[in-house]
């Protein structure tokens, strides 16, 4: 499976969303509906998926589907 | 104190039934809701047997990502919230300002607790749930209720273990006497059947043990009773303003005319010496209802199957009725039925002694067989009787020496 994917599976799960809604433009807030709790529970959904851990600096620029699969492809996660 | 206040709405989910109707069928029936646990695995508890609310599919009722935030206590609450709430027809004819929610609960998220802990001590604390502590605490059944009806008004819970919900209904009582909203839900939930639920009331040596027959485990007031089975489930009440009531052309469904609270002020878990509490609030309940006990036609009694609890509740009604009024007067107890529902249980109680004055029957204490000899009051032994009635007792005592008794009457226009 892809890393687009695995991500937006894991923010289906997470935020109850529809699949088409999970988009690479698609922001956490505006477009999916999550609030700072939402927000904070689905990063740590991708540490326990993906095998790291991400500071709160750099969590909270994740404000992106997009945003997310381009920090995870950084960090050369384990696909 | 002029304004008056009605039941026009009531909702339950329980072992015994998912609706409010269904529930008060099973009671009148005597059909048990007992079973052995499924929930988990009752092999090392002293007591297996309980009353789960069964084939509960939280997504039939709530869209996936809320599932996954709200307890289990929770959702019960929010089921029954939304029958009594749907019955009212409250909706779209009441301000939002003025509907309130007193939902209580008396242990809240055990099951979110356990798990988050179990969490900490396996992964760290960084891993915990950031929705832990809005899952667990125990107001947050009213506070959800309050987001999902709108319900801007007043808005709290009451927590008093087995006397919860009498406390909820109490507190409404007087907060629509106020004037300081128009309508309330009001009940109580709970789902304690857990590790830690089940397993520290075992501990207190309080539940049945009757683990080959779960239907008649629970047998309030007879004399091979041996402890009380644990239930889980929600209940919850639309109470109304009278004149805000009839202006709607609501249906109602019986008046609430009175409460009485007291304190045993005596032991964490043993009922005060003859039950001097529970009688206390009893005739508190009758004078705030400005009536004497020759005019009380049945109580609903807290009954909940444990020696100590159904001799000292026999005594209570005696010193609270006197002798002879006392057994003159039908007393019931449909813990027989359903278990014990814990924070729930006085809403439910409240709920079918309001059937039972509508109707004119009495739901029986369906698993009596032998009375003990220190209850010796006219239980409504095994089945169902018919009664005219105007006025109705429901007792409910809790842990901590909460006592609480609130007064119905038949409503007759």
């Amino acid at each position: 499976m892809s890393l687009e994917n695995r991500v937006t599976e894991i923010i289906i799960d997470k935020l109850g969303v529809k699949p088409e809604q999970v988009t690479m433009e698609a922001h956490f807030d505006t477009d999916l509906g999550a609030d700072s709790i939402d927000q904070y529970e689905l990063i740590m959904g991708f540490e326990d998926a993906f095998g790291l851990r991400i500071d709160e600096d750099e969590a909270a620029k994740l404000t992106t589907v997009g945003k997310v699969v381009e920090y995870l492809r950084e960090q050369d996660v384990d696909q | 104190m002029n304004r008056r206040v009605v039941i026009t709405g009531t909702g339950i989910i329980g072992p015994v039934g998912k609706t409010a109707s269904e529930s008060w069928k099973s009671a009148l029936e005597g059909v048990s809701g007992i079973r052995r646990m499924s929930l988990i695995d009752p092999e090392e508890f002293t007591s297996q047997i309980a009353g789960e609310v069964r084939d509960f599919d939280p997504e039939e009722h709530f869209d996936r990502k809320l599932v996954k935030r709200i307890d289990r206590y929770t959702q019960f609450a929010m089921v029954a919230a939304r029958e009594a709430y749907a019955q009212s027809g409250l909706e779209g004819s009441i301000r939002p300002e003025r509907l309130g929610v007193i939902i209580g609960s008396g242990i809240g998220g055990i099951e979110t607790l356990e798990s988050e802990h179990k969490v900490a001590l396996e992964r760290g604390v960084g891993r915990i749930n950031p929705f832990f502590c809005p899952m667990m605490i125990s107001n947050i059944a009213a506070g959800r209720v309050g987001i999902d009806l709108n319900a801007k008004g007043l808005n709290f819970a009451t927590v008093t273990a087995c006397a919860t919900s009498g406390h909820a209904i109490a507190l409404a009582l007087d907060m629509i006497r106020l004037g300081r909203v128009d309508a309330i839900l009001a009940g109580g939930s709970e789902a304690p059947i857990t590790l830690t639920g089940v397993g520290g009331f075992c501990q207190l040596k309080a539940l049945s043990t009757r683990n080959d027959d779960p239907k008649t485990a629970s047998r309030p007031f007879d004399r091979d009773r041996d402890g009380f089975v644990i239930s889980e489930g929600g209940a919850v009440l639309v109470m109304e303003e009278l004149e805000s009531a009839r202006s709607r052309g609501a249906e109602i469904m019986a008046e609430i005319v009175g409460a009485g609270m007291t304190c045993d002020a005596y032991h964490i878990t043993a009922p005060a010496e003859g039950g001097e509490g529970s009688a206390r609030a009893m005739v508190l309940a009758m004078e705030d209802a400005g009536i004497s006990p020759e005019e009380v036609d049945y109580i609903n009694a807290h009954g909940t199957s444990t020696q100590l609890n159904d001799i000292n509740e026999t005594e209570a009604i005696k010193t609270a009725m006197g002798e002879e009024e006392a057994h003159r007067t039908p007393v019931s107890s449909t813990k027989s039925v359903t278990g014990h529902m814990l924070g729930a249980a006085g809403a439910v109680e409240t709920i079918f002694t309001a059937f039972a004055l509508r109707e004119g029957i009495i739901p029986p204490t369906a698993t009596l067989f032998e009375p003990d000899e220190a209850c010796d009051l006219d239980y409504v032994p095994g089945r169902a009787r018919k009664a005219d009635m105007e006025y109705a007792l429901s007792n409910s005592l809790g842990f901590g020496g909460h006592n609480v008794t609130i007064a119905l009457k038949k409503y007759s226009g």
